[in-house]
């Protein structure tokens, strides 16, 4: 039982992290129908923000090279999760207006391929690096320092279950933002213009919806979920390295498969689904299956049901 | 494409035209992580090296020609160490090559070396296999100068055994390394027949951040250790999971978790745990001092082992060249493999028929965030 609840727990603190990526696949395919596959290095780019950021502030242990380091504070904490999300919402506008829209109206295998090319220039543009300079940060696996000090809540110590504070920020901020994004597209005039141009984008431009605003903050949104998701990530599992969002994004996007590519609650619980059967997987199973799992539920979830588990079947009119 | 690279590689050597003057120089290779999840290791070795080549060639050389370093970074993959091997032979044209410390990387390495004839020089990979070939025979060209796994796994076993007096361990491997791997099957087994019982055999691979769920199930099993094996920014990660769980027993390790980064990301996570080493820094040996202090002079920290067996590595290689009737693979690695008694810093080398070196091991202690001398097994 202690190891089923131990289990649940860490499966959940995974998965949220996977929820919030997909939900940023999710958006973007939404609305453009393109599989933004450099999704999974805005992550990576928001962890390296957050680890920037904190050595500019001189925070937490490793960033500013051992000594003279200042205990984490949650309020500083959340200044630095707040500034790495706008850098990478920004960075999500920067991709999306020289990489994706020049290409808006060419086949969608073009804007795929070229997914896939800005996923490698962030991937291996971080790792290049001039002797010794701070950035870009090169390969060598960076330590992300502790924002803030995370320690055992003891609520479920009387099952020998280990919950962490960590884990419950992680979960708690994961929510909120989900339950925002959520106010965003269902409640909010932005949300409404953005589900019109999903529907169909030049008869919502006719409208006098202004199109490329609302993919370009579909962007920025999606990078902003990125960038907090590594954030969360990089405290809890503190090893950062230019490839991390590699293995990742693709996990996250089969998440977004699983739920449904396109519907944001599909988005929640395909990451949840995905990291608890991979948590399960490893923990009863064989722990070196741990891949081979998430890769099996996508080739099971497009040969059962294609449109995953939230997603609406549509039938392509002649 | 690589081997598209090699080629394009080769053809301009031979464009250019491969004119071997005799030159006062001895250009040695050497392959090392400079960058990548085992950057200390790399940079050691390197700096061991240099420190070496410096000594030497102050004394004036070998056959009274200078000793050039050439390094090329692997980033800590295979498939580049190869590469950089390559480049290195062909179009270098090294007389030696110096590397790797991973076992993985020095097996992609070999086959290179023995086709090319060009003695290579691992320091530190322990893996029996990398002075092997497929069938099992001794590769002419490839020499290690530390002890091998087999010995190194017994060491930790009996140090559990004896010392910490454990009977009950879980071991959690990286699978995608042949050093992992090995080490943890040489410990299995002498730990078994020693009488202890291993309650569970967990695995991961590189670049793993979330090992949660296979410390939980070890949670489950109740072990008096955990063995894992691995390098040391894994192993650093993997601790702080271990005591989030709430577990407090000791960990216990080899050589890959010798750096100053483990302690860095491990924050103390580590303390009251064991690893086995190739030397340690409190011997009271004067080559141990000395070599300390020359170290700490030119880089200004302390020497750990992958340094140490750098500077071990670039002796050997001048002792065999110093003997070898000529500079040539065939009669360099004949000098090798005659090394016999060779005074170096972590202990005096001696090249058995399948090329590796028969050493004592020493058990480092963690306590306070640093590692201490804690016990010396002979084999």
């Amino acid at each position: 039982m202690t190891e089923f609840l131990q289990h649940l727990v860490n499966g959940v603190s995974l998965g949220t992290i996977y929820a919030l990526i997909a939900l940023g696949y999710t958006m973007v395919y939404g609305v453009l129908k393109l599989i933004n596959f450099a999704h999974g290095d805005v992550y990576m780019v928001g962890a390296f923000m957050g680890y920037y950021l904190a050595g500019f502030w001189r925070l937490g242990g490793a960033a500013s090279a051992g000594g003279g380091a200042t205990p984490g504070s949650v309020v500083r904490a959340f200044l630095i999760t707040a500034a790495s999300m706008v850098v990478c919402g920004f960075l999500g506008y920067v991709i999306e207006r020289f990489a994706y829209r020049p290409l808006r109206d060419r086949p969608r295998l073009t804007a795929l391929i070229t997914a896939i090319g800005v996923s490698f220039l962030l991937e291996f543009g971080f790792q290049l690096n001039f002797r010794g300079s701070n950035f870009p940060p090169g390969p060598t696996p960076r330590i992300f320092p502790t924002l803030f000090e995370g320690h055992d809540t003891g609520w479920l110590s009387a099952l020998g279950v280990n919950l962490y504070t960590t884990d419950l920020l992680t979960l708690g901020v994961a929510i909120l933002l989900m339950v925002l994004l959520q106010w965003i597209v269902y409640r909010t005039k932005f949300g409404t213009a953005m589900r019109a141009v999903s529907f169909d984008h030049q008869v919502a431009g006719l409208m006098g919806i202004p199109v490329n605003r609302i993919i370009s903050w579909t962007f920025v949104l999606g990078s902003a979920l990125a960038a907090a998701a590594g954030i969360l990530f990089a405290v809890t599992r503190p090893r950062i390295d230019p490839l991390m969002g590699l293995m990742f994004g693709l996990k996250a996007f089969v998440a977004a498969v699983l739920g449904g590519i396109g519907s944001v609650p599909g988005a929640m619980v395909g990451g949840m689904v995905l990291g608890l059967s991979e948590e399960f997987v490893a923990g009863y199973l064989l722990s070196s299956y741990r891949d081979a799992i998430a890769f099996g539920i996508l080739i099971l979830v497009l040969v059962l049901r294609p449109s995953g588990l939230f997603g609406r079947t549509t039938v392509e009119k002649v | 494409m690589r081997f598209l690279r090699v080629v394009a590689a080769a053809a301009l050597v031979l464009a250019i035209g491969c004119s071997k003057k005799e030159s006062s120089e001895i250009l040695i290779g050497h392959v090392a992580s400079l960058t990548g999840s085992e950057a200390t290791f790399g940079q050691s070795t390197d700096n061991g090296i240099k420190l070496a080549f410096e000594e030497l060639n102050k004394a004036g050389g070998v056959k009274g020609k200078k000793l050039v370093l050439k390094t090329l970074d692997d980033q800590g993959k295979p498939e580049e160490a190869q590469v950089a091997a390559t480049r290195l032979i062909v179009n270098d044209k090294v007389t030696l090559i110096i590397g790797e410390v991973a076992s993985s990387r020095s097996l992609a390495m070999g086959p290179v070396a023995e086709k090319n004839k060009v003695p290579m020089i691992s320091t530190a990979s322990t893996n029996p296999k990398v002075t092997l070939d497929q069938q099992g025979n001794t590769l002419k060209y490839v020499f290690r100068v530390c002890f091998i796994d087999p010995f190194q796994g017994t060491v930790m076993a009996k140090f559990a055994r004896e010392n910490m007096k454990i009977s009950k361990v879980a071991v959690l491997r990286d699978v995608g390394n042949a050093y992992s791997v090995g080490l943890a099957d040489f410990f299995e087994d002498t730990f078994k027949k020693m009488g202890g019982e291993i309650v569970t055999d967990q695995s991961f691979k590189a670049g793993d951040q979330d090992f949660k769920a296979q410390l939980t199930k070890i949670r489950e099993t109740n072990p008096e250790a955990i063995y894992v094996p691995a390098y040391y920014t894994d192993v650093g990660l993997i601790s702080r999971q271990v005591r989030e769980l709430g577990m407090k027993v000791p960990l216990m390790g080899g050589d890959g978790w010798d750096s100053e980064e483990l302690y860095k990301i491990s924050q103390g996570a580590l303390n009251g745990s064991f690893f086995s080493n190739h030397y340690t820094t409190e011997s009271p040996d004067e080559r141990v001092k000395s070599f300390i202090e020359k170290y700490k002079a030119a880089y200004g920290s302390v020497p750990d082992a992958l340094a140490a067996l750098g500077y071990d590595a670039a002796l050997v290689a001048a002792d065999a060249m110093n003997r070898a009737k000529d500079l040539s693979g065939p009669a360099i690695a004949d000098a090798l493999a005659a090394t016999k008694d060779f005074k170096a810093v972590t202990g005096n080398i001696t090249l058995n028929e399948q090329h590796n070196a028969v050493k004592s091991a020493v058990v480092i202690a963690i306590d306070n965030n640093a590692g201490k001398y804690a016990a010396t097994v002979s084999p």
